[in-house]
């Protein structure tokens, strides 16, 4: 409503209504355009989530279990940690040149870091003592990183993941905007050309509306039931 | 006489810092334990009772000397620890079904219905009583059909009546699955009404000082036998300068 009045009160091509974003956005969706960028892009964030997490959480909980790997690491994590997401992407492309892989991979990168990170503190915290009762009735390794190390890692994975869906996807679009030829990062860079700030804001918001939906029907529901037990 | 299960030799058992000096904390430890004997070691806080416990119960394999289990490679240990160690995203019901063979769910719901979680089986660890998750913690050391149950301290900051039930549901559960039990304390009345012999300790480092064989009529005899020669044991109990034969000695060295 607010959008609405102050977008009349501007009349600018640079301000565009909420009712007019929501044509182009239905607009955008018959004619398959819409559809079809959105399900590139969350492919791909979804390729480099999966990479990120899955990687991270391996290399977080081996320097959280074991010190020399930490002492290896430490340093090389710090520094993919400060490296300026441009510079990856950019040093990707320029090295392994402008294709999926590379795109992926410079998304990825940018996000395994912190995962580590917090995976290797939620290590770090890890009940010694439920360690050990496993140990005395005999769990096995595999019962016990399933009903014991996971379940206290779990706040840790839920952070991570919280904040890479949030990082990720905006790092995917500009990795498109850089090197691909589709996706809504694609799409935005082409409208920005025409500084078409209506199509801009409509391909965002559908976008916004896609990883507000996966935190809703997936990760809340999730982690609610992941930590019923909390009083 | 039943057969003997389990022989314990430490010799030698020392903690080592990165900075300080070793510190040797139990020395000459010899006992054994025969089948469904109840053994109570009896000593101060801090003398090393959890960890002769932890060493026996193969938790810490650094120690000179030798454990020897009699007619058990891999024997079944059930342990009690002085925390329930329950794990708090499981249900009561389901930490018992972690630990235990996919045929034991009738042994479980036994056990919990005999020591009186069984309204309690759905709950969280975080939901119930530290008494009853003491409770539950005892079930399942029992529901692995344990060829020797630990208990270390079981019934430690506990007040004196919910100690007392605590013992009782120990008895009960002792008396649905007989098996061989090493309980460690600090407190001569759960020694009293719980074992068949007493071991006392004491001294840096510590070692046995004293054994004390309950009279068959005086075992699991009840409340009131149990405080009876409660008392009795506690004019046996190593005075003082045993106890701390480094502080007596220091203090006479400054006279």
């Amino acid at each position: 409503m607010v959008w609405e009045l102050a977008a009349t009160f501007a009349h600018s091509r640079l301000f565009p209504a909420a009712s007019a974003v929501a044509l182009t956005m239905i607009q955008e969706a018959v004619s398959g355009s819409l559809l079809s960028n959105l399900a590139i892009t969350l492919a791909r964030v979804a390729a480099a989530f999966t990479v990120a997490m899955v990687l991270g959480t391996a290399l977080g909980f081996a320097m959280g279990i074991w010190r020399r790997v930490d002492l290896a690491l430490d340093s090389w994590v710090t520094v993919l940690l400060n490296l300026p997401a441009l510079v990856l992407i950019v040093l990707m492309y320029v090295w392994f040149g402008l294709n999926e892989w590379a795109a992926i991979a410079a998304v990825a990168l940018n996000k395994l870091p912190s995962t580590a990170v917090m995976v290797r503190e939620g290590t770090r915290a890890l009940d010694r003592n439920l360690v050990e009762m496993a140990q005395s009735f005999r769990l096995g390794r595999v019962k016990t990183f399933r009903h014991v190390t996971l379940p206290q890692l779990a706040p840790y994975l839920f952070a991570a993941a919280r904040s890479g869906l949030a990082i990720i996807w905006k790092i995917v679009l500009v990795v498109e905007l850089l090197g691909r030829s589709n996706g809504v990062g694609f799409q935005i860079e082409a409208y920005f050309q025409l500084f078409d700030v209506t199509h801009i804001l409509a391909y965002t918001l559908a976008f916004i509306f896609v990883v507000q939906a996966i935190e809703w029907v997936f990760l809340q529901p999730l982690e609610r039931r992941v930590s019923r037990w909390r009083r | 006489m039943a057969p003997i299960i389990l022989d314990v030799d430490v010799r030698r058992k020392v903690f080592r810092s990165r900075a300080g000096p070793e510190h040797v904390v139990l020395a000459d430890m010899r006992f054994s334990l025969a089948e469904r004997e109840i053994v109570a070691l009896v000593g101060p806080s801090g003398c090393g009772k959890t960890t002769l416990l932890r060493l026996i119960g193969r938790l810490d394999h650094d120690f000179e000397g030798r454990i020897t289990w009699h007619g058990q490679e891999a024997p079944r240990i059930g342990t009690v620890f002085q925390e329930p160690r329950l794990l708090p995203w499981r249900t009561v019901r389901e930490n018992l079904l972690l630990v235990t063979p996919p045929d034991s769910v009738e042994t479980v719901d036994e056990l919990l219905r005999a020591l009186g979680l069984w309204p309690h089986r759905d709950s969280y660890p975080t939901q119930i009583s530290l008494g009853m998750a003491r409770r539950a913690s005892i079930a399942r050391a029992f529901a692995i059909r344990p060829d020797i149950v630990l208990l270390d301290e079981p019934f430690v900051s506990l007040d004196p009546s919910m100690a007392e039930r605590g013992r009782q549901v120990l008895l009960d559960a002792w008396q649905r699955r007989p098996t061989t039990g090493l309980l460690v304390t600090h407190d001569l009345l759960d020694a009293a009404a719980l074992a068949d012999r007493v071991l006392m300790l004491a001294g840096s480092p510590t070692r046995i000082v004293s054994e004390v064989i309950i009279p068959p009529t005086n075992r699991r005899a009840g409340t009131e036998a149990a405080h009876a020669f409660a008392q009795e044991l506690r004019l046996l109990r190593p005075v003082e300068p045993v106890l701390f034969p480094d502080v007596s000695a220091a203090s006479s060295d400054r006279r």
